[in-house]
């Protein structure tokens, strides 16, 4: 549905690789040209206006996010350059002043290397430990196994709302509560959650999240740091810089603004920002609902057809977004993603930068296709046609 | 070198790769090469005598060309000096880019004369010859 709408689709191209990026829709391309040929001005320079609309319309954004987030205020929405960014300044920033030693950090074993690797770095540097909660058989998180992994020293939970391997979704919510009666933080990477379902951050009752807007159909460069308020006034800034200072004479005397400007120093990604405006708007005048009913019922196809096919693998039968990993018995799955560019079809093959998710799962590289609302049944024949033949792959693998 | 003999090379050397087995210690030298790109990832274990290359072998996980390329690569270097294993290394190179090369010193190897047309396979199949360069620059 809705393809009309992108267009890169008017190309003879089959994208399936919606959880790496997800394609631009017409309005956030003219939106952001928009800003680039009427009124590239910089920000926060009012005197003049053309500089006055590029507040307007950045500002205009971070009410869309509290919104889109149901967030408390305006000081919790901190523009970022994506959730790699937020998370790093959420470990270095916040965590880095707060953990002592031998405090714990629990993980999982599915999470991205943006929400592993700034925590391994804290463990390294301040003698914290790394934790993970154990992985159900569905490589599923329940609050029973997190239960069992909570000691006293346990001070953050991080982890992702749905994962970018398997697509399951966590239990948030439970979570959250469960954390918090133990007075533990919680952090949560809404990367590949954003496209799919809707994030409340006060109902889920999270401490900090990140997300990127090029994953629902914004541009890339862009994302959003949301904390609850009381929290990111003790964020420490990764960046000093310009926008983000009141006044300093010296080193002893250097004043910040309040936030959420403190913590966006330097000139903005402002055509970034602007263009995820516009895509949160376009996202929700399609809606949630419409968009995860298109997801599930085009994976569910898929499934149904790729089952019969006694030497495809699936690892993820069960996935609660568009994800469905998979391996072809006996051929890697980076010449399958080879042999199905042959027909301008776009597949990841790898470990999705969950490296250390191979030892629960057992396999450590697997052909990845995640759907988005603007996959077709039309599409997923033309993939099924190719991968039924068994001797075409081999033969044109290579 | 016609199209389905190229073929052939490539898928025999990839169902039936020479050495492949992991040779830790024993005298062999161990690099690993990878590629940023993508997730081939093999180990290449080379054995020096003096000038010498006594015997290579390798193991890790890679796609059809990188797999077939580093068996082909092991078949012609074997029993070759550091030197001729580099001039080889070099004219692989030239091949994979496209430029003008010496194709009767690569016998076997020419398989992969076409790789320069795919730009994302290239790096795949240029993935053992960089790891067995490493090696030889590294015990000189």
């Amino acid at each position: 549905m809705n393809r009309e709408d992108f267009p890169l689709l008017k190309q003879d191209i089959i994208y399936f690789d919606n959880s790496a990026t997800s394609l631009k829709p017409k309005c956030v391309i003219d939106k952001i040209a928009d800003y680039y040929t009427n009124y590239s001005a910089n920000a926060h320079r009012g005197d003049y206006d053309l500089s006055f609309k590029v507040d307007q319309e950045y500002e205009q954004t971070r009410t869309l996010v509290k919104d889109f987030l149901n967030a408390k205020s305006l000081e919790e929405i901190i523009f970022t350059s994506g959730t790699t960014e937020s998370l790093n300044m959420i470990a270095h920033g916040f965590f880095e002043d707060l953990l002592e030693p031998n405090d714990e950090i629990l993980l999982t074993t599915s999470e991205h290397a943006s929400n592993v690797l700034p925590w391994f770095r804290l463990a390294n540097k301040l003698g914290v430990k790394i934790n993970y909660i154990p992985l159900d058989d569905n490589y599923y998180v329940t609050l029973d196994n997190l239960k069992k992994v909570v000691t006293p020293q346990t001070k953050v939970i991080s982890l992702a709302g749905i994962t970018n391997v398997i697509g399951d979704k966590r239990p948030i919510k439970e979570i959250t509560e469960y954390a918090h009666a133990h007075n533990i933080f919680v952090v949560v990477d809404a990367a590949q959650m954003i496209p799919h379902m809707r994030v409340d951050v006060s109902d889920l009752d999270v401490d900090f999240l990140a997300f990127s807007g090029h994953k629902i159909c914004g541009p890339t460069g862009v994302g959003v740091l949301y904390g609850k308020k009381e929290l990111l006034e003790h964020l420490e800034p990764t960046n000093l810089g310009g926008g983000m200072n009141e006044s300093f004479d010296s080193p002893d005397q250097v004043y910040l603004k309040p936030l959420p400007t403190r913590l966006e120093a330097g000139t903005p990604n402002i055509a970034g920002v602007i263009g995820l405006g516009e895509a949160i708007k376009y996202i929700e005048s399609i809606g949630y609902t419409k968009i995860n009913d298109q997801v599930h019922n085009l994976r569910k196809y898929l499934i149904s057809k790729l089952l019969p096919i006694k030497y495809i693998d699936i690892i993820n039968l069960e996935s609660d977004s568009g994800i469905i990993a998979f391996n072809v018995s006996n051929i890697f799955s980076q010449d399958i993603a080879y042999y199905l560019n042959k027909y301008n079809i776009c597949v990841r093959a790898g470990n999705h930068c969950a490296k250390i998710l191979k030892n629960a799962v057992g396999v450590t590289n697997t052909v990845r296709i995640s759907l988005y609302f603007y996959n077709t049944y039309e599409e997923i024949d033309n993939l099924v046609e190719l991968l039924s033949d068994y001797d075409k792959i081999v033969k044109e693998m290579i | 070198m016609d199209n389905e003999t190229k073929r052939e090379i490539i898928m025999e050397n990839y169902t039936h790769p020479l050495n492949r087995k992991r040779m830790d210690g024993c005298g062999y030298y161990k690099v690993n090469t990878n590629n940023a790109s993508c997730i081939d990832n093999i180990d290449i274990y080379v054995k020096f005598e003096n000038d010498l290359i006594k015997d290579i072998t390798f193991e890790g996980e890679a796609c059809a060309i990188s797999i077939s390329a580093t068996s082909v690569m092991i078949n012609n270097l074997i029993g070759k000096t550091k030197e001729e294993a580099l001039e080889f290394i070099k004219e692989f190179e030239q091949m994979t880019e496209g430029k003008t090369y010496n194709s009767e010193l690569l016998k076997d190897a020419n398989a992969y004369n076409d790789i320069y047309k795919q730009g994302n396979r290239k790096t795949c199949a240029t993935l053992p010859f960089r790891g067995l360069q490493k090696a030889i620059l590294e015990n000189k």
